[in-house]
């Protein structure tokens, strides 16, 4: 009996030790040597694998940031400035300061502003509406509500206004890394200058039609009417194709379009209330 | 054993209700708004002005390029605004607005009802009237006609198809022209096969359509040179690259054209439209629309001006059903419907089918359950389930290995698909997509 255990210990000892030993020789011929610090970088980075960088997730953002000569256009959107630091230090390397963005909505086309004019009833997704044809309404720029973007969030920072029926930015979880721009068949989420307080200006609305087409459309859409353009005194809005845009690179902040928008296309967010009437009453008066 | 393609199709119910109504001359409406572009191609160039006076059949917009057909005028009457409307994608689209006053023909139409057998044009000048008269494919695609007249260089045609197969459900325009205008269809093919060259025609007719078979048939009188064939009763079998295979046996290689197989294809209508440009001078500003729906008091063929709001159409079928759920411009398997009822018909509407709310209901869809009926209805041997998984997943790159651009959008996966799934929504993103991104890399 100890005999035919004795006999299997051994074959089967032999076998082992001549596999082990080609493998050895095997994987040192095929050795594959990865740079350490690829790991390293990993282990820093997020973990999101939202592709907010432009790579397909972190580990391959960590072998582009361990190949580069600098960090000139490698920026984490998740991680933002900390995250970049620290990255910048295992490597040696220079830190490039990049400003902080948060993503934006440019529509306001609510029911109550932009009455719907057909019923879809096809696949309820932006992507295929879009494709088919111009949407419920007669705005065909405007958001089609189907909720894409908040599909492509990783972040659950979009969630739907049942009221509006708009997508909403919940400006504390979105790390701005541009999936809901890219899943906007329609591009009305644009990625903006992250300001103090979270406080923002634009153009709430992408609509390209003449003002009156526009403005039958929905109640609130930019009419391309230039008086934003002439009232701001920092040549931060450019209007293309009747349509106003801010720079929010340029814009300081002002508020003074924001009064002159005829249509309240113009909206600002998270700024306390002002003390209008007065002011903006006497303002006309000073250029008279 | 009647001939057919032999891959795929479906058979959906064919509800051709309005088969024994004769053509009737829809009344001349107030006023017509006429889209300028009604077919495949370059944007066409307005040639009037606001205010200026127009008669039926006169130049209002022309061509803006050789894939591209001129416009004309359907009614006497007064320009009294360019402007844009929705138009049936829901995008905007500018059109002619006519106001309506009279009906005054521009002067060298033959309007004497006498057919006109004899040929007297050299095939040059048969192109040529085509493409004055802006003649589109009528069956729905509208691709200009003119173009599909001349053979390209290199290319050997020795074959014309007369589509009269009109395997859409509900419709019934082209059965009932080539009933009553069974002497013009016939002559406008002969007059294709000189304009081509050739000297041998079909026309594919589906067996659903006996009287019109027979007639055509006697019409044709033991002459040889056109043979009607009557085919099996199956959807898709419209598709030009589905009927060159049952009527010839021939395969139209994958993104090939049917010249590579040295056939030409045109529908029955567009003969009709090629008999009246070169033998009467009539620019296409009129066509047979077939209104109809189970639901619709009155439902006909219309002889309708191009331009003419759908909801006239409707109320000379006895007026909107109160429970009407959808109107499709086409036929209800690749129609699309409309986003509202002043929508103008122009050169592709060969129908216009009313659903009540019960029949045009979508049931919400369920998962995937591979039992693979898409597959075997494929007539174009794709894999549409798959196409769909590809597209919801973004994998365009997949996607157009699996020949989504083959996808002729007949919308046979989505009808026989048991769990309802939108497959053709899908596959015509992808297929989109793909196009947009191979333009893109052409360019590059």
């Amino acid at each position: 009996m100890s005999h035919t255990i004795l006999i299997t210990v051994v074959v089967l000892g032999s076998v082992g030790l001549t596999a082990s030993i080609i493998l050895y020789f095997v994987s040192q011929k095929f050795k594959v040597y990865e740079d350490p610090r690829i790991d390293i970088i990993q282990e820093a980075l997020p973990g999101a694998n939202c592709g907010g960088c432009g790579f397909t997730g972190c580990r391959n953002f960590a072998e582009a940031l361990v190949k580069a000569e600098n960090l000139d256009g490698l920026y984490c959107p998740v991680g933002g400035a900390t995250v970049m630091a620290n990255v910048a230090n295992i490597l040696g390397k220079e830190v490039v300061a990049a400003e902080p963005l948060v993503a934006v909505v440019r529509c306001q086309g609510s029911p109550e502003y932009r009455p719907r004019t057909s019923v879809y009833d096809g696949a309820k997704d932006c992507r295929i509406a879009h494709n088919l044809y111009g949407g419920e309404t007669d705005c065909h720029y405007g958001c089609l509500g189907f909720g894409d973007c908040v599909r492509a969030c990783k972040f659950d920072a979009i969630y739907m206004d049942e009221k509006t029926q708009l997508p909403v930015i919940i400006d504390d979880k979105c790390v701005a890394c541009g999936a809901c721009v890219k899943a906007c068949p329609r591009n009305i989420i644009e990625l903006r200058k992250k300001a103090k307080k979270d406080r923002k200006i634009f153009v709430s609305c992408v609509n390209c039609d003449k003002g009156g087409t526009a403005r039958k459309a929905c109640k609130v859409a930019c009419i391309g009417c230039n008086k934003c353009f002439n009232v701001c005194e920092f040549g931060a809005i450019t209007i293309k194709n009747n349509l106003a845009y801010i720079d929010s690179f340029k814009c300081t902040f002002c508020r003074k379009c924001v009064t002159e928008c005829p249509t309240n296309a113009i909206i600002e967010l998270n700024f306390p209330p002002r003390k209008i009437k007065a002011e903006a009453a006497q303002e006309p008066s000073k250029e008279q | 054993m009647l001939k057919t393609f032999p891959r795929g199709g479906v058979h959906p119910p064919e509800n051709k209700l309005t088969a024994g109504c004769p053509i009737e001359v829809l009344p001349l409406p107030q006023s017509v708004t006429i889209p300028i572009t009604q077919h495949l191609g370059a944007t066409p160039v307005i040639t009037v002005n606001k205010g200026d006076k127009v008669l039926a059949g006169q130049l209002i917009a022309r061509a803006g390029g050789y894939i591209s057909a001129n416009v004309h005028s359907s009614v006497s009457g007064t320009i009294s605004k360019i402007d844009v409307i929705t138009d049936i994608s829901g995008y905007k689209q500018t059109c002619i607005f006519i106001d309506v006053s009279g009906d005054e023909w521009v002067g060298d139409i033959d309007r004497n009802p006498d057919i006109i057998k004899e040929i007297r044009h050299t095939p040059e000048e048969i192109i040529q009237k085509c493409l004055d008269a802006g003649i589109v494919g009528m069956g729905g695609a509208t691709f200009p006609a003119h173009v599909k007249l001349k053979i390209p260089a290199g290319k050997k045609c020795n074959l014309l198809i007369i589509n009269g197969v009109e395997c859409e459900p509900y419709l019934t325009s082209d059965h009932r022209l080539m009933l009553e205008k069974g002497e013009e269809v016939i002559t406008g093919a002969r007059i294709m096969m000189k304009a081509l060259g050739v000297t041998r025609a079909i026309i594919g007719i589906e067996n659903n359509k006996p009287d019109a078979i027979e007639h055509l048939g006697s019409l044709l009188n033991g002459q040889e040179d056109i043979i009607i064939q009557p085919l099996k009763v199956k959807y898709p079998q419209g598709g030009e690259k589905q009927l060159i295979k049952a009527l010839t046996g021939r395969e139209v290689p994958p993104g090939g054209l049917p010249i590579d197989v040295g056939v030409i294809v045109h529908n029955a209508g567009t003969a009709f439209a090629v008999y009246e440009a070169v033998q009467k001078n009539k620019p296409l500003f009129e066509r047979v629309v077939t209104v109809t729906g189970n639901s619709l008091k009155k439902p006909g063929n219309f002889l309708v001006r191009i331009g003419t709001p759908v909801v006239k159409l409707i109320e000379a079928a006895g007026g909107l059903p109160e429970n009407t759920g959808k109107i499709i411009s086409g036929g209800p398997m690749m129609g699309k419907a409309l986003s509202n009822t002043q929508i103008p018909v122009v050169k592709g509407t060969s129908g216009i089918v009313v659903f009540s709310e019960k029949e045009s209901a979508r049931i919400p869809y369920g998962p995937c359950i591979r039992c693979s009926k898409c597959v075997s209805v494929c007539p174009m041997g794709l894999e549409p389930y798959l196409l769909m998984a590809l597209s919801e997943k973004e994998l365009y790159e997949r996607i157009r290995n699996e020949r989504v651009t083959d996808c002729m959008e007949c919308g046979s996966c989505s009808f026989v698909c048991p769990a309802h799934r939108p497959l053709l929504d899908y596959i015509r993103l992808g297929k989109s997509t793909v196009i947009k991104m191979m333009r893109e890399k052409s360019m590059k």
